[in-house]
């Protein structure tokens, strides 16, 4: 009888968007798979004990000879190396950001803004950047007060350590920014607590703070490892190289790289169809161990949240 | 406003305690906004002061003043005088770490670190140097039992002190505060979050801890003031309207605005 | 008892502000010598960033500075000292003609130097045979300007750094950017903003828990992969469906490219789409509006300057690319309108080429002149997005 609460006509046009704009977001997730899966699908077979562990020096290009382990040993220590310089500076300055400065101060903003800024720097750009100012600046002056000016160049040349300084100096944003994360999500009641009891400041930082946001710390680091794992164009000409014989036995040698590699298959392949298995199989290698990293960074996060949202 | 209305000083008794915290003429503001109105009052030792008042009204302002919390608060004005001791705390030379250690305090919400109730109650311990693993140890257990935690946590020393009850963690707090034997306690609603049971505990032990600690306490419930406390300040936007002995506040009040807000007619 | 003083009469005991300086290092107490010591050391270690950005804009400037100010040429000298002249000369002409440094020029002995002149001559004479080689071709004219040179039989748009003749022409290479920029954007900002809308407003909590980092996910997978990927699979089926010539162009890069973006877009856009308060959607929906309605009518537009930036992010992102494009856009740098053919952008340019070439010389610093370019044209997009967010947050925080 009542009629005023009737269901009211089908809304067409809400439902249209709705729709649309779900279908987007399963389209994401589509592409996603599709790139994942096709690559799965193609790599996955090819991929050999041998693949994994030999140490080919002669057939870079077919998978059947090629041996993977120089260049996933080159990866390795790049991004170890990288991890070791950008991770005191990135958890430093979020320290800074979240536990010193005052919101309102200019300082604050410009440091915020240069945080934001150099995360949206071209990766290329880190690549010129590292050739100038690593190589060309550090190495050189390097070499001239080390060695003399006319001797050949040991700094002052494409190395292991000048990639991973150019890739710490790009995954710096991410470190800083995972970090402030978790370094806000420690209750203030906690530092109150500290304080209260006569604790400076610093000593509440690194004796209550810190010890708590370590999940969190690591997941900033793992990101930037997932990140840099597969960056190419910072380390062209900074230190990575197509062939060499060995892995790096000094901070000054080149190295040879996974991801480096796969561009290298990709772009000067004599012949695609031979390369092709190898370049699958390569990226397959490659998103393994990136996405795995992803995947580990976004659980320790999961958890951490569900830790602190227990502390209240 | 404020001179119209003299304080009037709690009434003698027998032997009246002397003043450990001596506020004159206290105005506090952040930023451009005053919070608390020049404020004049004197606190007893090894007595409890209620602070009671609806939200706003700046009575966990003025707590915070007395360990200098309100520090870490950016844009923060304090003009006036407060002593603890004879010794004015906003003196430049004052090291507000010692400060902290003499004021201890309690929050609303309890807040152990994420560590075991042992190392909870030894942080502070640890902080100032106590390195020996004997006075750790005896320090310890005299603040457990204390705050009357003891008999209940003695055996998960060594446990997350996560997994005490609210109850069971505001203790622990107190326990945490007294271990570093302050001269004041500082308490903000400190029973707030606590069902009925628990919140006696906490009255029982605060009436425990007068015996050697003075104690300022901040609460929203008046019958929790007048169970426990000596003396009530009662807070209205900043102003402190009246301040004397707990029975008095709660009986016979000398403003009108006193008697609206404990008879319950606002607030 | 207190004194009852009024207030003015009491000195005031803390002035304001006195916890934070201009370092920002708020405190609360005055610092022990090591604290303080500790607490400059993290000041100035933040400060790290701000230095980072500045030493970019100097080391990338600073190899492109010459071009900027006309100091690099590439134009072969016509004149030449006859190489008989070599006795009736100073020395010290002869050093400067031959371009030697003083021990270069005292360490070579006499039919050295005859040597270096009768080359310097035979080339200047060679020169002056084509008509280009008297060009500087890195200034300003040439770099902008289309040119007719020899052999072509109109003005063009020419970058061709390796040849006798190098032409630097940056149109057909801003063009190869922009066209591949516009694609991923066509693509990416649509679907992206679509998607954020539905996660952050009509979504349930569920499908929102798992989407987002699903979605943020693609912003895992190195772009060199993509950039396989579009090689491998997605050009050759783009290639078979449509029944192209040939395989790789700014069509398949740009798309590439979008998968890139979205995940920008989307996590910024939906950011900003989600703090916009729920009270302003309540409101809507107790007035009787229908989802949609709300999010369309009353978030989208509060959230609006966030959405921009996520675009201007997603711009930033697409223009910077350098892997995928190197990989998929086929490199060859052609001034069409077609979005068919090849292209060859500014980041692939600085890629594929930097490597070849030799330290301090034209073709080098024309590469960091590419490199400064973008740098400063997305340092602008980013400080743009930054203003932006840091703003709307203010607005929506202020509103709350």
């Amino acid at each position: 009888m009542n009629a005023r609460f009737a269901r009211r006509r089908t809304d067409w046009i809400s439902l249209f968007f709705t729709g649309t704009t779900g279908l987007a977001t399963v389209l994401i997730v589509a592409i996603l798979a599709l790139i994942l899966g096709s690559i799965l699908v193609n790599g996955a077979p090819h991929i050999s004990w041998q693949l994994l562990s030999g140490d080919s020096a002669k057939d870079m290009f077919d998978v059947t000879k090629a041996g993977l382990l120089p260049l996933i040993i080159g990866t390795s220590e790049r991004v170890l190396l990288m991890t070791v310089a950008v991770m005191p500076v990135g958890v430093i300055t979020a320290i800074y950001l979240t536990e010193y400065a005052p919101s309102t101060s200019l300082v604050t903003r410009i440091i915020r803004s240069a945080v934001n800024n150099l995360a949206g720097v071209p990766s290329i750009v880190f690549g010129l950047f590292g050739l100038g100012f690593f190589i060309g600046f550090v190495g050189r002056e390097l070499d001239s007060v080390l060695h003399g000016a006319s001797a050949d160049p040991v700094w002052g040349r494409p190395a292991l350590l000048w990639s991973s300084l150019t890739l710490a100096v790009m995954t710096l944003p991410v470190v800083i920014v995972a970090t402030e994360e978790s370094l806000r999500a420690i209750p203030p009641g906690l530092r109150e607590a500290s304080l209260a009891l006569g604790a400076t400041k610093l000593e509440t930082v690194f004796r209550i703070v810190l010890p708590n946001a370590l999940p969190g710390i690591m997941t900033g680091g793992i990101l930037a490892i997932g990140r840099a794992a597969g960056e190419v164009a910072p380390i062209l000409f900074t230190g990575a190289t197509y062939y060499m014989s060995g892995t790096p036995k000094a901070l000054t040698d080149p190295f040879m790289d996974l991801a480096y590699h796969t561009f290298v298959l990709s772009t000067q392949s004599p012949n695609i169809d031979m390369t092709r298995p190898l370049l699958f199989a390569t990226v397959v290698i490659l998103l393994a161990l990136t996405f795995a990293l992803n995947i580990v960074a976004v659980l320790i996060r999961g958890r951490m949240r569900k830790r602190l949202r227990a502390l209240g | 406003m404020q001179q119209e209305f003299p304080i009037v000083p709690p009434p003698e008794t027998s032997s009246p305690p002397p003043t450990l915290i001596d506020v004159a003429g206290l105005s506090l503001f952040y930023g451009s906004h005053q919070a608390l109105k020049d404020i004049s009052l004197g606190i007893s030792e090894r007595l409890v002061t209620a602070f009671i008042g609806p939200s706003g009204c700046g009575k966990s302002t003025l707590l915070r003043c007395f360990n200098r919390m309100n520090d870490l608060i950016d844009n923060v004005r304090i003009e006036g005088r407060c002593q603890i001791g004879g010794e004015d705390i906003h003196a430049p030379e004052v090291d507000v770490i010692e400060l902290r250690k003499r004021v201890g305090m309690v929050f609303q919400r309890s807040n152990p670190f994420p560590k075991s109730i042992y190392e909870n109650v030894a942080y502070g311990l640890r902080l100032h140097g106590t390195r020996d693993r004997r006075v750790l140890d005896e320090t310890v257990e005299r603040s457990l039992r204390g705050a009357a935690l003891w008999d209940e946590v003695k055996d998960r020393l060594h446990q997350s002190a996560l997994g005490l009850s609210g109850g069971q963690q505001q203790r622990l707090c107190i326990a945490r505060a007294i271990a570093i034997r302050p001269e004041i306690i500082l308490m903000d609603e400190p029973a707030s979050a606590l069902d009925p049971i628990a919140t006696m505990k906490i009255e029982e032990l605060i009436v425990e801890l007068k015996r050697e600690f003075t104690i300022v306490i901040v609460t929203h419930n008046m019958q929790q003031a007048s169970r426990i406390s000596d003396r009530t300040a009662f807070f209205y936007l900043g102003e402190l309207i009246e301040y004397d002995a707990t029975p008095k506040i709660f009986t016979q009040p000398g403003k009108r605005q006193t008697e609206d807000y404990v008879t319950g007619r606002f607030g | 008892m207190p004194n009852s003083l009024p207030a003015h009469v009491v000195p005031a005991a803390t002035s304001s502000r006195r916890t934070a300086g201009w370092m920002g290092i708020r405190r609360g107490h005055r610092a022990r010598p090591g604290e303080w010591l500790a607490e400059h050391a993290i000041f100035a270690v933040a400060l790290s960033t701000i230095l980072l950005i500045f030493l970019i804009f100097v080391f990338v400037g600073r190899e492109a500075l010459p071009l900027v100010f006309g100091k690099v040429s590439t134009a072969a000298v016509r004149t030449f000292i006859p190489p008989a002249d070599l006795d009736r000369l100073p020395p010290e002409t002869i050093r400067e003609y031959l371009g030697l440094s003083d021990s270069d020029f005292k360490a070579k002995d006499h039919d050295t130097l005859k040597l270096l002149m009768e080359v310097r001559a035979e080339s200047a004479q060679e020169a002056s045979t084509d008509r280009d080689a008297g060009i500087n071709t890195v200034s300003w004219r040439y770099l902008l300007r289309p040119h007719q040179w020899t052999g072509y039989d109109k003005p063009s748009y020419i970058w061709q750094p390796v040849s006798g003749i190098p032409k630097y022409n940056l149109v057909p290479l801003v063009i190869g950017s922009l066209k591949a920029t516009l694609v991923a954007m066509l693509f990416a900002v649509p679907i992206s903003l679509a998607a954020a809308i539905y996660v952050s407003q009509l979504a349930g909590g569920r499908v929102r828990e798992w989407t987002k980092p699903i979605i943020e996910m693609l912003a895992g997978i190195p772009s060199v992969v993509l950039g396989s990927f579009a090689l491998l699979v997605f050009a050759p089926a783009f290639k078979s469906l449509f029944g192209l010539d040939s395989l790789l162009n700014a069509t398949v890069a740009g798309l590439c490219l979008g998968l890139t973006c979205i995940p920008v877009i989307f996590s910024i856009a939906e950011d900003a789409l989600t703090s916009v308060p729920r009270s302003y959607t309540q409101a809507a929906l107790a007035l009787g509006a229908s989802r949609w309605q709300a999010a369309w009518q009353v978030v989208l537009p509060a959230g609006l300057p966030g959405v921009f930036a996520a675009v201007v992010l997603g711009f930033g992102r697409a223009l910077g690319e350098t892997m995928i494009v190197l990989i998929a856009s086929g490199m060859a740098s052609n001034v069409s309108w077609s979005f068919l053919d090849s292209v060859r952008t500014l980041t692939a340019t600085i890629a594929a080429e930097l490597g070849e070439t030799p330290f301090g010389g034209a073709h080098y610093r024309m590469l960091f002149l590419l490199g400064a370019l973008l740098f400063t044209v997305t340092f602008f997009l980013n400080l743009t997005a930054d203003l932006i967010l840091h703003r709307l947050k203010r607005r929506l925080e202020g509103g709350r």
